[in-house]
């Protein structure tokens, strides 16, 4: 994950390209992804049922992990994102000081690492099943992030606002909630899209403790009947859909919003 | 209204107002002109603590700004602003932009926010407008606007940042017009302005800065006809 780029540019993100009416050539080459790996995957259903067939009623049950997994890391993260923003930018030297530490600490580990750190640790203290245990450490990660970018759309907000509600008399609080963050959302909300992206195919990552999902799932399919490439190259097809379905409906997402007001 | 003794405020090693001392009565209409950097930006800000100053006295309204237990909020709440960019929420209605404070700092309830609300856009000629978000407004109208929401505070005093800088010249008139009933309903006013036309007719006297001090300070008449500091004819000279 670029970090350097992240610091000039809230705009950037490591998911599959969100695609822009105006981007012409991007629009084609999503295309070309998108019903190509559709279309592969037909295909070799319909030339080769066995394994190609089996392998794809193998692993939905994963699929629908890799969803919760996701979903529930995402929301998560958006919430850690909100504290850690607004206490990167905070002038509580305690509150800003655990903020800041928060996301040094977590952008100097691995994702993979913090999984099985996490994994290992929640275990020696309660014992929660493995998923939840997925979905904190992949929250506990992207919450960094999104804490990032969280500040980086409240500083995007001209000053002039903040002067204005204050001028109003409006406590620092109130201006937060009633006049920065409501503004600062429409800037946040690309970067998020490709945060969901990238944890998307991040959470491939919680495979390794044991949580069923997409990625697993095929492993444990690959193994049992040793059709590795084949079971590989139906789970790189689906990832490729997923991401890029989103990918799409977070463009359409973004453009309504801009195009509001 | 207002109370400053010898406020002094430096950025680095630049002062940028340098042991001013000036008294606002209520009621009266001060016009604080001068050269761009000498400070009259930065001594209208310290009246309402946008900028914090360093050493001195200011007392706005019977709060002392330098007393820690003071709730600069409070302060506030009694003084209007108006800024160069106008700053109006652009996420928020006009009507919107108008009742937020009136609901979450003066505790009005909704219904009696935009009664209120009606009344200012009616005195700025924009009922009309009261449904439209700001982005679709004209300069002139934004500050028109934005004059009326700090009036739904129904502050004791307004300040004015250069009001009308940012304006294409055939909007300013409509704004100066609005700031002039508003000088005949009364209000206490500190403007910072270049609009020399504004400064004679209705200011009971004229500020003029220059290097983070003030410089000359009398009624307009005195101000325009017979200044008596080089520095300020210099600037007249320059400016007429």
């Amino acid at each position: 994950m670029s970090i350097e780029a992240k610091k000039q540019t809230i705009d950037v993100g490591d998911g599959a390209a969100i695609p822009r009416k105006s981007d012409r050539g991007l629009f084609t080459a999503w295309r070309i992804a998108f019903f190509g790996a559709i279309g592969t995957l037909l295909y070799l259903i319909k030339v080769k049922p066995d394994p190609y067939l089996n392998i794809l009623k193998f692993v939905p049950d994963g699929i629908v992990v890799t969803f919760q997994v996701t979903l529930g890391a995402i929301v998560l993260a958006i919430v850690i994102g909100l504290i850690t923003g607004l206490g990167r930018i905070s002038k509580n030297r305690f509150f800003n000081g655990a903020a800041s530490l928060y996301v040094e600490i977590i952008r100097g580990i691995p994702l993979l690492v913090q999984i099985f750190y996490i994994y290992y640790a929640l275990g020696r203290i309660v014992q929660v099943p493995a998923i939840l245990s997925a979905i904190i450490a992949m929250a506990v990660c992207y919450g960094a992030y999104m804490g990032e970018v969280v500040r980086a759309g409240i500083e995007s907000i001209a000053k002039g606002q903040t002067e204005a509600a204050l001028s109003l008399g409006m406590s620092s609080r109130q201006t937060m909630f009633h006049v920065i963050l409501p503004q600062a959302v429409k800037v946040i909300l690309p970067p998020v899209g490709n945060e969901f992206i990238a944890l998307l195919k991040d959470s491939s990552l919680v495979s390794i403790i044991a949580v069923a999902d997409l990625l697993r799932r095929g492993r444990e399919f690959a193994s049992e009947s040793f059709t590795y490439f084949e079971t590989y190259t139906v789970i790189a097809l689906i990832y490729l859909i997923i991401t890029l379905f989103f990918s799409k409906i977070i463009g359409v997402m973004e453009e309504r919003v801009s195009v509001n007001r | 209204m207002v109370e400053a003794t010898e406020i002094v405020k430096s950025y680095g090693a630049f002062r940028a107002l340098d042991r001013v001392s000036f008294d606002i009565y209520d009621g009266e209409k001060v016009v604080i002109i001068g050269p761009s950097g000498s400070g009259k930006s930065t001594l209208l800000r310290s009246i309402n603590r946008l900028e914090e100053i360093d050493r001195g006295r200011m007392v706005v309204d019977g709060m002392d700004l330098m007393d820690p237990r003071t709730d600069i909020a409070k302060v506030r709440e009694e003084v209007g602003m108006v800024f160069q960019s106008f700053n109006l929420f652009p996420h928020k209605t006009v009507l919107e932009n108008l009742t937020l404070a009136q609901i979450v700092v003066r505790k009005r309830s909704k219904n009696e926010a935009e009664e209120r609300a009606m009344v200012l856009l009616e005195k700025v000629g924009l009922v009309g407008k009261a449904k439209a978000y700001p982005g679709k407004l004209s300069g002139g109208q934004q500050q028109r606007v934005a004059i009326a929401r700090s009036l739904a505070m129904d502050p004791k005093l307004m300040l004015f940042d250069e009001p009308t800088s940012a304006l294409d010249p055939e909007m300013i008139g409509e704004v100066l017009d609005v700031m002039k009933d508003l000088a005949r309903d009364g209000m206490t006013m500190a403007v910072v302005t270049h609009e020399m036309g504004f400064a004679r007719e209705v200011a009971d006297r004229v500020i003029f800065m220059d290097a983070g001090r003030i410089v000359e300070e009398g009624t307009p008449e005195h101000f325009f006809t017979a200044p008596t500091h080089e520095r300020a004819k210099l600037f007249l000279s320059q400016i007429l």
